[in-house]
């Protein structure tokens, strides 16, 4: 295990007290210095939205990009260079409104990456709108008579789509948290790690307290198996008393898009040099125009 | 009459093959040692609707094609009502003998009318009435005194990798059947011929796309995600047709934003990566331009225009997008911008675009259209110049020099010229965070203190500064001094120069060309062309003079006049030689 001090950030997070996000750092960094991954080694590419600004605050390849965009970018980065870990981290309006039609997508393509959505089921940073995971009936400041759409469930979208790694993690419980990281990081292909995380100025329904009542491992249920896609769609909708945290599920022995890419059979363009097309090359060029 | 150069037009329905014959046309032709220059006008659907297909051969380069036709091949009624104006006296139209034909019309414009049995024909000696097409090419050859060998190795190419010998041969049956009947009914009756070159050097066809897409290939170019869009789907095709060979990786992505966020996390990366889409899809990729400004991220993205607002007119061509493309995304940061105007200077941005984009490390943006798109140009192997391309990736700290770095790397360390030495994710010195917020030399983000936002902001614009030297002015054409000058950009340039030939040709020293192809930052050297030209004439493919205005923000030079065309349709030296009289007429100037 490397240390955890090789992570720390130079800069000081700006997260209001006890927002969640510090436990998704926290246990982001613990799952790093567990795999030993290097700071060089990694590259985190986020969105906007308060815990978008993750890439800021661990010591580690980072490029925080615009709403909604981080995962299209991440993919970019890991097809042009598959030889790094690339983590996407995005919020729950980024992830699934804005960004709503890369998440169905990147489910779909299978590329190597993680993505970590930070759910506090609300929209933070613009201070108290509601989100695409808001509960139907959430008040906000734009839904004063409370919100009339049902929430989006990422968990079983992603399982519809074909995700291969779909899970939960809570931000109270980072130890675990970690260890999903962990496991997400070292799945190939598409990791989803969805994590509820409590916005204490915003979100005055979905608390600490609210999920420390609800959520329970599954890892600690000796009948669920991550690998029954059937039990993980059943899981996906629980929700109200209960509330499952864990790998929902897992297909192992999926190729991963790159994979199945020729032309990556020899590493990613980034990795590669750069050198000028050959007389044979022009030549056969050349002959397609005769 | 000239027998060195005629133009011959297909017209029909989408799905009668008048694209494909006519581009079968034009490479048996360039086979032959011809020039040829090709236009293709089609209506976005798959099938029906009116196309039509425009081909100058010439045994001189042909930079454009010209309005006046001398041989229509007519598939269908309409396709002669349409286009019976451009047919000069004394030319000629092919038609199936099984055809209800307006003759009168045709003889009262003084135009010869060949019927030949195609259909017939092409049941009869191949088996298959979709054979008309290869009777039209045989009777086309027959007519212009056209060697068939040439059309002969064109049809074994085309049917024989793909359709099997005995489809091949049974088209090469027809083609000699109907070369043999035109030619003995209407051979002497048509007065322009077609001669092969005797020892031409090999020339090569193509358009701009392919020619843009082989020199992005050339420049390094390992990477493309692209959403499809009329008319730069074929860079993106192109590209994706060699990318095994070249270990390119194509992706076709779920919309615009995507597909130009994907380009940029390759580049970031390292790849020199792109995406090439049209106005609409420009729109949407705007915001995450502006991120590759304030990342500084080395991307290109190629605009190929056409006509707007909102879905506009998709398969017709247009110069409407300039000054959009010229300020798109929010607040201020340097781009560059390029506007190739043929072939040759297509293949030239291909390559040219990466380097100026890892040079000052910001986009680079390649204005295109759907002529230059889908044109097809015959050119020598000099229009091309594989020889010439360079890979420059400007100041790129290779693992060596990072190595030996002493003090922290900071990506954004405020410079002279405003380019920071760039490092790419991935090595142990270089880590580093990339932020679209403002930020620090060191990346920190949201560093909005003023002093701080002093330094980064101008650091960046200043890229502008060396940017602008190095832009290439605007190419003279024609003789140094004139009574009128024409200024151009992009794609009309062979439609200039060939208008400026012919005003020079009737009046010696009427007229010359100053032609753009590096528009943003507008080139330094511009400002002294300008000053030599008397009359100053913009000519563009926009309604309100785009050019015009950025010329005259850039210089304080207000052209003197305005031509512009917005129908969609490309320009022409016959255009704009038409709406040089009236210029000339409303000043009473005495040099046109």
């Amino acid at each position: 295990m490397l240390d955890l001090k090789l992570y720390k950030s130079e800069n000081k997070p700006t997260w209001c007290p006890g927002c969640g996000d510090f436990g998704i750092l926290n246990a982001v960094k613990q799952a790093l210095a567990d795999l030993e991954i290097w700071p060089h080694e990694v590259l985190f590419v986020s969105g906007i939205g308060c815990g978008s600004k993750l890439p800021d605050y661990i010591n580690a390849n980072g490029f925080t990009t615009v709403h909604g965009r981080a995962l299209p970018v991440a993919q970019g980065a890991k097809l042009a260079h598959p030889g790094l870990h690339v983590v996407a981290v995005t919020g729950d309006g980024d992830g699934y409104g804005i960004g709503g039609n890369h998440f169905l997508h990147a489910i779909r393509r299978n590329i190597d990456i993680t993505h970590i959505v930070e759910d506090n089921l609300v929209y933070g940073l613009t201070k108290g709108q509601y989100s695409p995971t808001s509960a139907k009936g959430f008040v906000s400041s734009t839904t004063p008579e409370g919100a009339i759409e049902r929430a989006v469930n990422p968990l079983a979208l992603a399982l519809a789509n074909g995700a291969t790694f779909v899970a939960r993690g809570f931000s109270g419980d980072p130890k675990h948290l970690a260890s999903l990281f962990a496991q997400a990081l070292k799945h190939p292909g598409y990791a989803l790690v969805d994590v509820l995380q409590p916005c204490v100025i915003y979100n005055r329904l979905n608390t600490y307290d609210f999920y420390e009542q609800r959520v329970y491992r599954l890892e600690e249920d000796a009948n669920y198996d991550p690998h029954d896609p059937e039990q993980a769609w059943q899981r996906a909708h629980e929700w109200g008393e209960r509330i499952p945290i864990g790998v929902l599920y897992q297909e192992s022995g999926v190729p991963t898009y790159e994979e199945q890419v020729p032309a990556l059979a020899q590493g990613g363009p980034a990795q590669r040099p750069m050198p000028p097309l050959t007389e044979a090359e022009r030549e056969a060029l050349l002959a397609e125009l005769v | 009459m000239a027998v060195h150069e005629l133009s011959i037009k297909l017209a029909g329905e989408a799905g009668q093959g008048v694209e494909s014959n006519g581009a079968g046309f034009a490479r048996a032709a360039a086979r032959a040692g011809l020039y040829v220059y090709t236009a293709s006008d089609y209506m976005s659907r798959i099938r029906g609707g009116h196309n039509s297909y425009l081909l100058r051969i010439s045994d001189q380069k042909a930079r454009v094609h010209r309005d006046s036709v001398h041989l229509l091949l007519a598939f269908n009624p309409h396709a002669i009502t349409a286009h019976l104006h451009e047919v000069v006296p004394g030319g000629a139209i092919i038609v199936d003998e099984g055809m209800r034909i307006p003759e009168d019309p045709v003889k009262a414009a003084g135009l010869q009318l060949f019927p030949l049995p195609l259909k017939d024909l092409a049941e009869r000696v191949g088996g298959s009435k979709i054979m008309l097409n290869t009777a039209a090419l045989g009777a086309t050859a027959a007519v212009t005194g056209f060697d068939l060998a040439y059309v002969e190795g064109v049809i074994r190419d085309n049917f024989g990798s793909k359709k099997g010998a005995a489809v091949a041969e049974a088209n090469l049956k027809v083609a000699r059947a109907a070369y043999e009947l035109a030619g003995d009914r209407y051979g002497r009756r048509f007065p322009w011929k077609l001669h092969a070159v005797e020892d031409a050097p090999r020339r090569y066809l193509l358009n701009g796309n392919q020619a843009l897409a082989m020199g992005a290939l050339a420049g390094g170019c390992r990477f493309i995600s692209a959403y499809p869009m009329t008319p730069a789907s074929s860079i993106f095709e192109w590209l994706t047709a060699h990318a095994q060979r070249f270990n390119v990786v194509s992706k076709q992505m779920e919309d615009e934003i995507a597909a130009v966020t994907m380009a940029i996390g390759a580049a970031y990366v390292g790849a020199r990566a792109m995406t090439a889409t049209s106005g609409g899809g420009f729109s949407l990729m705007v915001e995450a331009l502006g991120l590759a400004g304030m990342a500084e991220v080395p991307l290109v993205v190629v605009d190929a225009q056409r006509p707007g607002p909102s879905t506009g007119m998709p398969t017709r061509s247009d110069q409407g997008d300039l000054l959009f493309v010229t300020h798109a995304s929010q607040g201020e940061f340097p781009r560059l911008i390029l506007a190739p105007g043929n072939v040759r200077q297509c293949f030239e941005a291909g390559y040219r675009a990466f380097n100026l984009a890892e040079r000052y490390q910001t986009p680079v943006i390649v204005l295109t259209n759907g002529f230059l798109a889908s044109s097809l140009e015959t050119v020598d192997a000099q229009d091309l110049p594989f020889d010439e391309v360079r890979i420059d990736r400007g100041e790129l700290l290779d693992a060596a020099a990072l190595d030996g770095l002493e003090e922290p790397y900071a990506r954004f360390r405020v410079t002279e010229s405003g380019v920071s030495p760039r490092a790419l994710p991935g090595h142990p010195k270089a880590v580093y965070t990339t932020p679209s917020d403002e930020h620090t030399e060191y990346g920190a983000f949201e560093s909005e203190d003023v002093a701080n936002r002093l330094q980064q902001q101008p650091k960046r614009m200043r890229k502008l500064e060396a940017a602008r030297a190095e832009m290439n002015g605007p190419s003279l054409y024609g003789p140094g001094e004139a009574d009128v000058t024409l200024v151009g950009w992009g794609s009309t340039l062979g439609a200039l120069q060939e208008a400026v030939d012919e005003l020079n040709r009737s009046r010696p020293g009427s007229a010359n060309l100053l032609h753009f192809t590096d528009l943003w930052p507008f080139p330094a050297s511009a400002e002294g062309a300008l000053a030599r030209a008397r009359q100053l004439v913009v000519v563009e493919e926009n309604q309100t003079g785009q050019f015009a205005r950025l010329l005259r923000a850039e210089t304080g030079r207000r052209p003197d006049h305005l031509i512009t065309r917005i129908d969609g349709r490309a320009m022409t030296p016959d255009y704009i030689l038409e709406n040089l009289k009236e210029v000339a007429l409303h000043v009473g100037s005495q040099a046109v």
